[in-house]
C-alpha cells in the first residue's frame, strides 16, 4: 500500500514496506506531538532530513507507520520546514490533520489544501475546550459535510477523543476539493505521478516543477489560493458562531505584551528571569560542578591516567590526544562540562518562550529596532541564543528569510555578542574596575552592534525580508513538549558542533606545536603595544580567545591580577577581546554556513573593528 | 492609504499586496486583497497587528507601507 513515489526520504523504510504511511500534519503549536506520542508510544526514531536542521520523528502504530511533520501553514516551499513537510506529505497514504478549533480560519487553509491534493484525510479538531472558553460554538456535523472528511473533536492534552481518532483512522477519505480543481489537475496529470504533485505544479512549487522537469508555466497559485481562501471563509462563516465574548485575561495580557509601554517592562522582566536562570544558576552553579568537578577533575584524571602510560615517548600524539587542547581532554571537558548545560538551559527557555506564544510577541516588539539593522523581529532568536553560544546561534541564523539577513546576523553575532563562556569572566573583571568603566564597556559594545548593523544595512545590496508572522494565542506550555524540544535541539547542536570543536582543537595543537601561535603574537605585538597601549602579553590572551573565548578573558584576568594592567587598560583589552573574532568552533561554523568570501569578510572585519575600536578607546582613556 | 497609517480599532479592507510570495503567505493567514480585518494594535513606526476573528497577524512596518488599504465602517 506504500506509495511508490517516495521522494528523498531520509529513512530506511524497506522493512516497513507493508505498512500504511500515516502522516500527522498541522499548523505550528496545535498539539500534533500529543497525537504522535499517543499513537506511537515511546518507540520513536528521529531522523534528520538531509541538508536541513529539520528532524522528522516516526514510529509504528498497528498497521501504520506514523510520521510527524514540522508545523506549517500550508504545503509549499517557503522554507526548510515547509519543504520537508511537503515531501513527507507527498509520500503519505493517510493524513491525520490536527486543527486548532479556535483558529479555523487559519488552520482550514491547510486542511482544504490537503483535500485539494486528493489525499485521504481525517481531521482531529483539537483544543475543543478553548472553543467554549472563547465563547464560540462549532457545528461539527456541518463542518464534516462541507469538507467531506471525518472530523473528530478532541482535547488531546486531556486525552479526550484520542481513542476515537485511533479507531477511525481507517475512515479517512478524499474530501470535497474547491470547485473546478479536478479539471485543472487533469491537464497536468500526464506529466507527474499523482494528483498531489499535479496540484503543487499548478501552485507554482518550484521544487516539484523542477523534479518533474515541467516546462510550461501554469501561474495559477494566486487564483487557487484565493479560491481556497474564499471556500475556507465560507465554511467558517457557516459552522462557527460567536455566542459570547470570552477569554479576557489572556487577551489583555497579549495586548500588554505588544504595546511598547507595557511590553518593554515585561520583556525586561523576562530577560532578568532568564539571566538569573542561565547566567547565575546554570553558568555558575551547574557549570561549576559539571566543568570543574565532574569533567575537569574526575574525567580528566581518569582519561589522562589511561592514556599517559600508552603515549609515553609520542610527544606529538600525546599533545593531540591529552594535551592542553587535546581531543580527549579539552574537547569533551568544554563541550560536555561547559557548553552542554548552557545549551540545554538556553533551548529549554527558548522552547518555553516559543510554546507559550510569547516569542512571536517579542519578535513583534523588537521588530522596529532590528529593522534599522537590516534584520526583522525574527532575528531576536539567534541574538538571544548568541549570549549562550555563538556557535549555536550561528547555526540558527538559517531561519532568517534572506542571505542578506543571515550575513548581517552572523557578523553581529561574531563581533558584538559575548557568549556565556566569556560573559562570566568579563562580569568578574568589570566588577574590579568600577561602575563607570563598566558602563563605558557596555556602551561601547552596544554602539558597535548598532553602528555595524546600520552600516551593513546601508551598504549591502538587496533588501531584507519584512516581518509577517502569526501571533498565536498565549498558552501555558506543556512540560513534556518543552523537554522533548530541548532534547532534539540539544542533540542537533552536539552533532553539528562537536566535529568543529575537534577540528578546532587539532588546528590549535598543531599551531602551538609548530610555534605558529607565538609567531602570531609577535606579529600583532607592535599593534598591541603601539596602537592599543597594552603590554605585549595581552596578545597571548587575544590568541587564546580564538581557542576558547573564556580562555582569552581568563588570560586577561590573570594579567590584571599580576598588576600588569591598569583600569583603563583592562577596559580596552576587554573591549578588544569581546569584539575580536569568535572562538574557533564559531569561525568554522561560519565558514560552513556562509561562503568563504563572506566568512573571510566577517573574520577580517571583526579583527579590524576590534582593533580600531580598542585603539580609539585607548587614545581617549589611556 | 497604506496599512502603516491604520490606527488601532479601525476596520479596514485590503486593496493590494505587492509581492507574490508575500501575497501567498499572507492569504494563508486570512490577509488578502478584499479581506476585511480589524487593526488591533500599531507599534509607532513598527509592526501593525491585524485581527480576523481569533487570528492575529503582525505585519512589519516596511511591508505595511506597501500594502494599500481603505477604511470600512
Amino acid at each position: 500500500m506504500s506509495s511508490d513515489h517516495s521522494t528523498n526520504m531520509p529513512f530506511d523504510l524497506k522493512s516497513h514496506s507493508d505498512k500504511i504511511k500515516l502522516v500527522l500534519v498541522g499548523n505550528p503549536n496545535v498539539g500534533k506531538s500529543v497525537f504522535f506520542n499517543a499513537l506511537t508510544g515511546i518507540y520513536v526514531d528521529v531522523s534528520n532530513f538531509p541538508g536541513t536542521t529539520v528532524d522528522i520523528s516516526h514510529g509504528i502504530y498497528n498497521e501504520y507507520i506514523v510520521f510527524d511533520t514540522p508545523g506549517v501553514y500550508g504545503v509549499s516551499s517557503f522554507n526548510d520546514e515547509e519543504r520537508v513537510a511537503r515531501d513527507v506529505i507527498l509520500s503519505g497514504d493517510i493524513i491525520l490533520n490536527v486543527v486548532d478549533a479556535v483558529h479555523m480560519e487559519r488552520d482550514l487553509f491547510l486542511t482544504q489544501q490537503l483535500i485539494d491534493m486528493g489525499k485521504k484525510v481525517i481531521v482531529a479538531l483539537n483544543m475543543m475546550d478553548d472553543v467554549k472558553r472563547n465563547g464560540l460554538k462549532i457545528d461539527i456535523e456541518k463542518l464534516s459535510e462541507m469538507l467531506g472528511v471525518p472530523i473528530i473533536p478532541t482535547v488531546a492534552v486531556h486525552k479526550i477523543g484520542l481513542d476515537e481518532v485511533k479507531n477511525k483512522i481507517n475512515t479517512a477519505c478524499t474530501g470535497n476539493p474547491i470547485s473546478g480543481i479536478r479539471e485543472k489537475l487533469k491537464e497536468v496529470m500526464p506529466l507527474v505521478s499523482n494528483p498531489s504533485e499535479a496540484l503543487l505544479v499548478l501552485e507554482e512549487d518550484e521544487n516539484i516543477i523542477a523534479r518533474n522537469n515541467i516546462q510550461k508555466d501554469y501561474n495559477l497559485r494566486e487564483k487557487i489560493y484565493h479560491q481556497r481562501r474564499e471556500r475556507v471563509n465560507e465554511i467558517v462563516d457557516k459552522v462557527v458562531t460567536q455566542t459570547s465574548q470570552g477569554a479576557s485575561f489572556k487577551t489583555r495580557l497579549s495586548q500588554m505584551m505588544l504595546k511598547p509601554l507595557t511590553g518593554i517592562p515585561i520583556l525586561i522582566f523576562t530577560l532578568f528571569i532568564m539571566y538569573e536562570f542561565l547566567g547565575v544558576f546554570i553558568a555558575q552553579t551547574v557549570v561549576g560542578f559539571t566543568e570543574e568537578i565532574i569533567m575537569g577533575t574526575y574525567y580528566n584524571n581518569f582519561i589522562v591516567s589511561i592514556f599517559e602510560p600508552l603515549l609515553k615517548g609520542h610527544n606529538f600524539l600525546e599533545k593531540f590526544l591529552i594535551g592542553e587542547f587535546g581531543i580527549l581532554t579539552m574537547v569533551p571537558i568544554y563541550i560536555l562540562g561547559l557548553l552542554l548545560p548552557l545549551v540545554i538551559g538556553f533551548y529549554f527557555l527558548l522552547s518555553i518562550l516559543e510554546d507559550s506564544g510569547y516569542l512571536p510577541r517579542i519578535a513583534t516588539l523588537v521588530d522596529k529596532s532590528l529593522t534599522k539593522l537590516g534584520l526583522n523581529g525574527r532575528a531576536i532568536i539567534p541574538i538571544i541564543l548568541g549570549f549562550g553560544c555563538v556557535t549555536m546561534a550561528t547555526i540558527t541564523t538559517r531561519l532568517l528569510g534572506s542571505k542578506r539577513e543571515r550575513f548581517i546576523a552572523t557578523m553581529l553575532l561574531g563581533l558584538a555578542i559575548p557568549c556565556s563562556a566569556q560573559l562570566g569572566v568579563i562580569v568578574g573583571m568589570t566588577s574590579s574596575i568600577g561602575i563607570s568603566y563598566f558602563l563605558v564597556y557596555v556602551l561601547t559594545i552596544v554602539l558597535v552592534f548598532i553602528i555595524t548593523g546600520t552600516i551593513l544595512n546601508k551598504i549591502l545590496p538587496g533588501e531584507s525580508t519584512d516581518l509577517l508572522i502569526d501571533i498565536p494565542p498565549l498558552r501555558i506550555p506543556r512540560i513534556k513538549n518543552i523537554l522533548s524540544k530541548t532534547y532534539t535541539k540539544t542533540i542537533m547542536f552536539l552533532k553539528e558542533a562537536s566535529p568543529l570543536f575537534v577540528i578546532g582543537a587539532v588546528l590549535i595543537t598543531f599551531m602551538e606545536h609548530f610555534n605558529i601561535l607565538v609567531g602570531i603574537q609577535n606579529i600583532i605585538a607592535p599593534l598591541t603595544e603601539g596602537f592599543l597601549q597594552l603590554p605585549k602579553e595581552v596578545a597571548t590572551a587575544f590568541i587564546m580567545g580564538i581557542i576558547r573565548r573564556d580562555f582569552g578573558a581568563a588570560g586577561l584576568f590573570s594579567l590584571a591580577e599580576q598588576g600588569l594592567l591598569n583600569d583603563a587598560q583592562i577596559l580596552v583589552s576587554l573591549v578588544v577581546i569581546t569584539l575580536f573574532v569568535p572562538c574557533i568552533a564559531a569561525i568554522l561554523v561560519i565558514f560552513k554556513e556562509r561562503d568563504w568570501k563572506e566568512s573571510a569578510l566577517i573574520w577580517f572585519g571583526s579583527i579590524f573593528i576590534s582593533f580600531l575600536v580598542g585603539g580609539i578607546l585607548s587614545f581617549i582613556l589611556i | 492609504m497604506c496599512l502603516s497609517n491604520a490606527r488601532p480599532g479601525q476596520f479596514i479592507e485590503i486593496i493590494s499586496i505587492p509581492d507574490p510570495d508575500v501575497k501567498a503567505q499572507a492569504i494563508r493567514f486570512g490577509i488578502y486583497e478584499g479581506a476585511k480585518v480589524k487593526c488591533s494594535e500599531v507599534i509607532n513606526s513598527g509592526p501593525v497587528i491585524l485581527q480576523n476573528r481569533m487570528q492575529e497577524i503582525a505585519v512589519g512596518h516596511n511591508l505595511a507601507k506597501k500594502i494599500k488599504i481603505k477604511l470600512v465602517s
